[in-house]
């Protein structure tokens, strides 16, 4: 496995690095864990002119909470999300889904922002940081631009980020302090994508549920906000009764292909099933809080 | 059989020493192909089709030649100048080097580039205009064998359709009348889908032949050197004397090293006409697309029972899905390998056994994957039957095994397709196992269970595995007879060097050979250096593979050590000045009868070998044994796996898996039991998981490790492992071969489980890899 050749830059300011994204638009790729890109390099399948490793520069590896919520800089590993008590605490999909991506290896060097801005419909924290309605930060030399994720992704490997911005940040809203969460996955293997992902974030308002996030990996072109299953449990008195009707709602959100994994019915079943036991969870976390 | 009992410090039979070559490996400091690296050396890579099947209309390599960097760039027609286009495959086929006429697989050879880097030489690889004309692809080996279906090998004279061979094993006239007779005929068919061995080191070579000195030093990932240097004299017409093939270290093979690639022989080539050493190395998905691959069998059984479960006979109807060219390692007798040990471990007194192979737009292969040739697939498909067959005639599955065992005393046992077991105990281990896991109790808690909606399922797989290749006359590969070899030289100061004809990739053999010397001699296997893989400087063998080293080169070491022991007694005999009837070997000690204290050690007879041996013996003490076993050896184990099931995902999970194996007398059981858990996880990885799997363009889907899952510590079952030794009792030491029992065995064990979860649903039969889809959709489909 051998790429083709490229330019290697790597500048210790991120003017630096915005100024190489406006100087090579789409000629060049920006490199953080690279656990992605990599591969795809060395299969020959990504072939950038210049890469542009965000390594050096100072600022973007730390997780930080304010009042507002959590903010994750772009060279944050999962494995520091995974070892995170904090996330424990307060973030309870997150920390269900730090130790289910990818395998250790992977998130020893991967980061959360770059698996976004990578934008794979099976890619795990796309799904998370829509149930919990997160933004991502983006620089240019044109400035900054703060974009809601549910605004974020396109289709396949694809995002609103022009080739002249790069993601430096994700912001997570601070949850009520009634809620709870989790992350299910079906995967064929450890380090395998999801065949199906379900994050599931429930907020309780008295004895009701509040805000509810609810959103699918692997079952469309990029992650899935399950919008009518959403608004199924939005207000309403949280039981087994909701979470099946939610549960359907969110099966038809699914768009899944048929494949190796499965059939498109069998992914569907799978996601009425998680969508079932994730919510049945964030609701038994959300009352012990 | 030697039965003296070691002291520690020899590390003979029994004793768990720690390998000796891991010291090496777990330091990072073995050396790999890749490792070599030689003055002057280039660098080749493969330009391969992306098409099944085309025809090449035009290759064009001017741009890549132009290429700064590029030495050379080969094609087929350049090889067919030197008549080297094509090559004969390990089963008397032929095979392309580089396509000349047709690509016949996606991933087939199709250019070379020599660079003086590797980066240099992929990139030229994308210069390389290849004009294809595209053909219908041909992935389905039934549809391969209709009339209309195109012919792959249009190549071969008088091959007018996609046919590699027919098979016939067993007594028809004899199987049919059990079947007249039957109150139940069980039936099933069964895919045993292509998997792949995925050794951690993938194939490669460097190859420096020398014009200077004529030699041709073959660097290679060569499970069987020796047949390996032979075959190249035989395809390019090199003296063997001045070929030299050098193993280094091999990291893994599982058969997946047996066969002789085009990428060993362009080098070769590449290298004779350049004048440099030529080092090329697949990355992994060449190794995936294009290397011997394993199983890929349709199968059809049919298993005759008289209602109180008695067995009357077996039917078995296969097609193999043999790629665009027949290349299974295979004894020349014996189309479909050994599958026609398909009765098992039962007296199946009627059996008949027919099989046939497809030509089809796929990798060549069926040489792999730890499978004693074919017998992996003749386990599953019986052990299978059998499970179903308990559930028609409402008899427990192990109670149905049992009634149909071969019993201990009917050993040796002549089967129905003709091999005969040389000894086993059934029963016994069928037992052992049962108790081990708590069968009885695991069946009432699966009865309570099912009533609530719980899916635990109990599956057992009793087999029988034969390994140890083989008696000359029934088994050869490409002609060259299977014995094996050991040549011994205990030196002046009693330590010892021993070289084998057998190759390891990870079985540990520079250990378990020094341990069979140790036994022997008494000489402490830490003195035994163990040798092999350098054609130059070991006896002639026929390699590693099909569980056959111990079996074979194993007692050659240990026939080899008795007759320096025979010569020993004389040396002794005369430092002692008596007859040699006069001495007693006692654990490492030429001891005179009645006088104790006169006694020679090993060591002191060695000394004498090279300083004061007798008048009418030649100096040294030094041998050599080729060893032709007189038959096969028939390790066998019963495994149990409890599996439970989620109703709503499909999702399996291994509860407990027990394995209790027989392969006789163990050397070294840390070893042995090292190959067990290694297979039990191969064998639960082509259960759950493992699948390569094509198109219909004939795409190859399973082309990297992200696609073609190799099960990790996470999804690996714990296992339960348990001893049992029936030695064999023509093999010297009572060994049997252990390498593949696991991965032989443990399949059928796995898909019984789930199966066995299901069945009161009325499920019969998922096909590996036995995925959670699979489950869920059976269960979607079942009529209870």
């Amino acid at each position: 496995m051998f790429p083709a050749a490229f330019d290697y830059r790597s500048p210790a300011a991120l003017e630096d690095v915005l100024d190489s994204l406006a100087a090579y638009g789409d000629e060049a790729k920006v490199l953080a864990g690279g656990m992605s890109l990599i591969p795809m390099m060395k299969l020959r399948f990504a072939s950038p002119e210049v890469l542009v490793d965000l390594g050096r520069v100072p600022g973007l590896d730390a997780v930080q909470e304010t009042p507002d919520g959590l903010r994750i800089g772009a060279l944050v590993r999962h494995a520091e999300l995974e070892a995170s008590e904090l996330l424990r605490q307060r973030y309870p999909v997150m920390a269900a889904a730090a130790p289910l991506i990818a395998d250790p290896l992977v998130r020893n060097r991967g980061t959360l922002v770059g698996s976004l801005a990578h934008a794979d419909p099976a890619g795990d924290w796309g799904s998370v940081m829509l149930a919990l309605n997160a933004e991502v930060v983006a620089r240019s030399t044109a400035g900054q631009r703060v974009i809601p994720v549910r605004e974020f992704f396109t289709g396949p490997f694809s995002t609103v980020l022009q080739p002249t911005e790069v993601a430096v940040e994700v912001r997570v809203p601070r949850p009520s302090s009634r809620s709870g969460g989790t992350y299910l996955k079906l995967e064929r293997k450890v380090g395998d994508f999801a065949t199906v992902g379900v994050a599931a974030h429930l907020e309780l308002d008295n004895e009701r549920i509040g805000r509810a996030g609810l959103a699918l990996t692997a079952v469309g072109g990029h992650n899935v906000v399950a919008a009518e299953a959403e608004e199924v449990l939005a207000g309403a008195e949280p039981g087994p009764e909701v979470f099946a009707e939610a549960a359907e709602a969110a099966a038809r959100a699914a768009d899944p292909p048929s494949d190796v994994r499965g059939s498109a019915d069998y992914k569907r079943q799978v996601v009425r099933t998680y969508v079932r036991r994730g919510l049945a969870r964030s609701l038994e976390l959300a009352q012990a809080a | 059989m030697t039965t003296t009992m070691p002291g520690p410090e020899i590390h003979g039979l029994g004793h768990s020493m720690k390998r000796k070559e891991d010291d090496r490996f777990v330091r990072g400091r073995g050396t790999y192909i890749e490792d070599v690296v030689l003055p002057r050396m280039l660098h080749m890579a493969l330009l391969r089709s992306p098409l099944a099947h085309a025809r090449i209309a035009s290759i064009d390599p001017s741009a890549a030649a132009e290429l700064p960097g590029v030495v050379a760039v080969v094609t087929g027609a350049d090889l067919a100048a030197h008549n080297l286009a094509w090559m004969p495959t390990l089963s008397g086929d032929t095979q392309a080097v580089l396509a000349t006429d047709k690509v016949r697989f996606q991933g087939q050879e199709v250019a070379a580039v020599v660079a003086e880097d590797p980066y240099v030489a992929r990139d030229a690889l994308e210069l390389i205009e290849v004009d294809y004309e595209e053909l219908p692809a041909v992935v389905d080996p039934h549809a391969a064998l209709r009339p209309a279906a195109p012919v792959i090998r249009d190549d071969k004279e008088g091959q007018d359709t996609n046919l590699a061979y027919t098979w016939e094993a067993g007594d028809k006239a004899a199987a049919d009348a059990a079947f007249a007779q039957a109150d139940v005929v069980v039936s099933l068919d069964t895919h045993y889908p292509r998997c792949h061995p995925s050794p951690m080191e993938t194939c490669g070579c460097v190859a420096d032949v020398n014009a200077a000195t004529g030699k041709a030093t073959i660097y290679m990932t060569s499970q069987a050197p020796h047949a390996h240097r032979t075959l190249f004299a035989m395809v390019a017409g090199l003296p063997e004397q001045n070929i030299q093939i050098k193993t280094v270290d091999i990291g893994g093979g599982f058969g997946n090293k047996v066969p002789i690639y085009p990428g060993y022989v362009v080098a070769t080539a590449a290298s004779l006409l350049l004048d440099r050493p030529v080092k090329w190395i697949e990355d992994r998905t060449e190794n995936l697309i294009s290397t011997g691959f394993a199983r890929d069998y349709h199968m059809h059984g049919e298993l005759a029972l008289n209602r109180d479960g008695r067995m009357l006979g077996l039917r078995v109807s296969m097609v193999s899905d043999q790629g665009a060219f027949f290349a299974d390692a295979q004894p020349s007798k014996c189309r479909a390998g050994l599958f026609h040990i398909v009765t098992g471990s039962y007296d199946l007194t009627a059996a008949h056994v027919t099989g046939r192979g497809a030509y089809t737009n796929k990798a060549p292969g069926g040489v792999a994957y730890r499978c004693s040739f074919r017998v992996t697939e003749a386990s599953f498909l019986i052990e299978r039957l059998v499970q179903n067959a308990a559930y028609e005639l409402g008899i427990d599955p192990a109670e149905l095994r049992r009634l149909n065992f071969i019993r201990p005393e009917q050993f040796p046992y002549q089967s129905a397709t003709g091999f005969l077991y040389d000894s086993g105990n059934y029963p016994a281990a069928l037992q052992k196992a049962l108790d081990a896991v708590g069968y009885d109790e695991l069946r009432r808690e699966q009865a309570e269970g099912r009533a609530q909606g719980k899916l635990m399922g109990i599956g057992i797989a009793s087999f029988t595995e034969v390994v140890g290749a083989g008696p000359h006359k029934d088994y050869d590969i490409a002609g060259i007879k299977m014995f094996d070899s050991a040549e011994l030289r205990v030196h002046p100061t009693g330590k010892a060097i021993l070289k084998i004809g057998v190759q390891t990739q990870g079985q540990g053999h520079e250990t378990t050979f020094a341990q069979i010397v140790a036994n022997e001699l008494r000489i402490p296997a830490e003195d035994v250096l163990v040798q092999y893989g350098d054609t130059d400087n070991t006896p002639y063998g026929l390699g590693t593979y099909a569980s056959r080293s111990t079996p074979t080169a194993g007692a050659a070491t240990a026939v080899v050590s008795r007759k320096l022991l025979d010569k020993g007694r004389k040396i002794a005999a005369h430092v002692l000045e008596c007859s040699p009837d006069d001495l007693e070997w006692q654990s490492g000690r030429f001891v005179v009868k009645g006088t104790p204290e006169q006694a020679v050690t090993i060591q002191d007879v060695a000394f004498a070998a090279y300083t004061n041996h007798p008048d009418d013996l030649e100096a040294g003490l030094e041998g050599v044994t080729y060893y032709d076993p007189p038959n096969m050896t028939y390790p066998f184990g019963t495994y149990v796996v409890v599996v439970d099931v989620d109703p709503e995902t499909g999702v399996w999970t291994v509860r407990r898996a027990v394995a209790v194996d027989d392969c006789g007398v163990r050397i070294n059981p840390m070893i042995v039991e090292g190959q067990l858990h290694g297979g039990l996880a191969e064998g639960y990885g082509i259960a759950a998981m493992q699948l390569i799997t094509f198109d219909e363009q004939g795409n190859c889907i399973g082309s990297n490790f992200m696609d073609y899952l190799l099960p990790t510590s996470w999804e690996t079952p714990r296992f339960e492992t348990y001893a049992m030794e029936t030695p064999s009792p023509h093999h010297p030491l009572g060994a049997k071969g252990v390498g593949e029992s696991a991965t032989v065995g443990s399949p059928a064990a796995y898909v019984n489980a789930v199966i066995d979860a299901l069945t009161h649903l009325g499920v019969r039969n998922i096909d590996m890899p036995v995925t959670s889809a699979k489950v869920w959709q059976a269960i979607q489909q079942a009529s209870p």
